[in-house]
């Protein structure tokens, strides 16, 4: 039983959250392993944020059970509140306060002694390169350095689980790149990490991912096994009239989706279809198109097609029956 | 000793907020000059030099008496000498005096007579208060040095303590210190929580240890200080601009300013839990603050409102301090703590507290 605690820093059974008639959360089950970068990836309102706030006591769920580093939420949030770091897409610290000012803040608030205190938070204006910052108010920070600032408060006082809400929204490429550097190292140090994404290259690099869909989890694997577990088989189709080629393949009923990227077409088939490769080079030659068909990886994009329309198919099979 | 640096957290981040925000910084010192300022001068309610006019139709040297005697009191001054009343009546309709004084020809017979009103004071009603000088001016007792001098009915004798020259100032400042009080201390807090949460700030907050008692005890504790320096500003311009005294003990001042500070304090807390954005915040504080201008005995009597004015005045606590601090300011009287007006001060803060804790929880929920 105790080990169990130990493997898993979040387990969450029959997790629902409704606001008047509509369930953000509706029944998920969660076990997030400890010293993993777990993602949440999931369009806009398909119950990331609702989630991550139950976890951390925010919000009461309106039913199920929440454990989070083996202490019972929300009853016992409080005690939780000290070994979590928090941080959300909406700079929530004081754009009045300098870049140190907001940090020794977070210190206090954290009650660690005064040493200590002066020596994290160069340490970590030194970590985040913001010491040549230290004296400039948060406001006039660039997005970047305003990420940096809020990822270092939310280490600061070395939470062993950091829960990370569509952290990375409004960075550019390059600070991503080093937001995820910080990230591994964290995790290597044994922190659990839970982020939530709308970006499929940041779900890329999570150790395991739920994909969540209109506040149901509607894949839960590796990014990996994600892709190898998906009921389609993908295929490349470049041809000079892209367009017309959409629109032929789009008209047939056994091609599950099909997407431009760039010049060429991602098509995307059941694999309970017989000879699918076959049937997309018929289709273009019957309307009198060339180009070259080839099988590829499926990609976590179109995992996150695949499993989200299969999952509103079904959906509406069950409203049917 | 955790809880204490986590409230010196919140304290210290509020105090450096505050310094750098210019805009309040203004209004601490800003409210309280103008206010001042504009009640101590504009504001007077004792009248002097009100325009009139005479119609004396006897011409006798009684007439002439009293005419004298009322000019001296200065209340009224007589700008126009007419010979009829209806020149009098249309100088009145047209605005341009608010007092008329009419003599009628027969006037020595009906003083000494005294069945019948000798003259007649005509009043421009509209403004309540020129109507009370003319009261005030009709029992003037009609003087004159006669052998069949006239035996003046024993009227009431008024004795003017505490003010005796009858001085607005002198009552304004004092109530005037509760006012402003009121207004900033209330706001300040007011906006201070909802500010957070407007901002994103709160969402940080309540996923910290931080307890809702250290968040709103850290928040408030800055004011006070404010709260000390406007009743000091209040205070010194009060006696350097018109020399409102301190007859009671300054440290009494202080330790009633204390206690009415803290109860607007903690309702602008609540306030600030019930508001979901600054602009609410401020609406619910002008909602508090027009009664407690009008019902507190700052602008009229409170002897002489309507019962049920005066118990909802006894539910705001301007009301209370406003009679404390004329006590101590005016009378020299010395602070009670156990005073009823003391006692409902503290209770409002403590309940006004008390409600705000409860009231905030640390979820979004």
């Amino acid at each position: 039983m105790n080990s169990e605690k130990e493997k898993y820093a979040i387990t969450a059974t029959g997790l629902s959250r409704r606001f008047g008639d509509l369930f953000a959360v509706n029944n998920i089950d969660l076990k997030i392993p400890t010293g993993s970068i777990y993602g949440f990836l999931g369009p806009n309102g398909s119950g990331k944020s609702t989630t991550i706030r139950m976890l951390c006591g925010l919000l009461i769920p309106t039913s199920g059970t929440v454990e989070v580093l083996g202490l019972q939420i929300p009853k016992q949030a409080e005690i939780l509140k000290n070994q979590i770091g928090y941080m959300t897409q909406k700079f929530s610290l004081y754009d009045d306060l300098t870049v140190k000012e907001n940090l020794s803040f977070v210190g206090e608030i954290y009650a660690i002694p005064r040493k200590q205190r002066k020596l994290r938070v160069n340490e970590l204006l030194e970590e985040f390169e913001l010491l040549d910052r230290a004296k400039q108010r948060a406001g006039t920070l660039s997005g970047g350095q305003r990420q940096r600032l809020a990822l270092a408060a939310a280490i600061l006082h070395k939470p062993s689980l950091l829960l990370l809400d569509e952290p990375t929204s409004a960075v550019d490429p390059q600070n991503r790149r080093d937001f995820w550097a910080t990230l591994f190292v964290l995790a290597e140090q044994g922190t659990t990490i839970l982020v939530s994404t709308h970006y499929m290259d940041e779900a890329e690099r999570c150790h395991r991912l739920a994909i969540l869909d209109e506040g149901v989890i509607v894949a839960d694997n590796s990014p990996k096994k994600l892709g190898e577990n998906i009921d389609m088989n993908v295929y490349e189709v470049i041809t000079e009239k892209t367009n017309e080629a959409r629109v032929a393949l789009s008209n047939i009923s056994e091609v599950f989706s099909v997407t431009q990227v760039g010049l060429h077409l991602r098509v995307l088939l059941p694999k309970s279809v017989p000879d699918s490769l076959q049937k997309v080079e018929a289709v273009l030659q019957s309307n009198d198109l060339t180009g070259r068909v080839t099988a590829i990886e499926p990609n976590l994009e179109d995992v996150f097609v695949a499993v989200t329309e299969k999952h509103r198919q079904e959906e509406r099979q069950e409203v049917i029956s | 000793m955790k809880s204490l640096l986590r409230l010196y957290a919140i304290f210290h981040k509020e105090f450096t907020q505050l310094m750098r925000d210019r805009l309040t910084f203004g209004m601490i010192a800003g409210i309280p000059l103008i206010q001042l300022v504009l009640f101590g001068y504009a504001i007077n309610t004792d009248v002097r030099n009100l325009t009139a006019a005479l119609v004396d139709q006897a011409g006798t040297s009684m007439s002439r008496q009293m005419v004298s005697d009322m000019g001296a009191s200065q209340v009224v001054d007589f700008q126009y000498q007419l010979a009829t009343v209806e020149e009098l009546t249309t100088l009145m309709d047209a605005g341009k005096i608010s007092i008329g004084l009419v003599i009628p020809p027969d006037f020595d017979r009906r003083v000494l007579s005294g069945d019948r009103a000798a003259a007649q004071i005509l009043v421009d009603g509209t403004d309540p208060i020129i109507l009370g000088v003319g009261r005030q001016l009709a029992s003037i007792p009609v003087n004159f040095d006669s052998p069949r001098r006239l035996q003046t009915p024993a009227g009431l004798e008024v004795r003017n303590f505490y003010n005796p020259e009858r001085r607005s100032a002198v009552n304004i400042v004092p109530g005037l210190i509760g006012v402003i009080l009121t207004m900033t201390m209330a706001l300040f807090t007011a906006v201070a929580i909802v500010r957070e949460k407007e901002r994103g700030n709160m969402e940080f907050l309540i996923t910290t240890p931080v307890k809702p008692l250290e968040l709103m005890l850290g928040k408030i504790l800055p004011y006070v200080a404010i709260g000390f320096i406007q009743v000091s500003l209040i205070l010194l311009l009060g006696w350097i601009l018109f020399s409102v005294p301190i007859q009671g003990k300054l440290s009494d001042v202080y330790l009633a300013a204390l206690v009415f500070i803290a109860a607007n304090l903690a309702l602008g807390l609540f306030i600030s839990t019930s508001a979901k954005t600054q602009f609410q915040a401020m609406q619910m504080t002008f909602f508090f603050f027009l009664p407690s201008i009008l019902l507190s005995g700052f602008m009229f009597p409170f002897d002489g409102m309507p019962k049920a004015a005066q118990f909802i005045a006894e539910v705001l606590p301007l009301t209370h301090f406003n009679r404390i601090i004329r006590n101590i300011m005016l009378r020299g009287t010395e602070l009670d703590f156990l005073s009823t007006d003391m006692l409902a001060l503290i209770g409002f803060a403590f309940v006004a507290l008390s409600i705000a804790i409860l009231r905030f929880n640390k979820r979004l929920d």
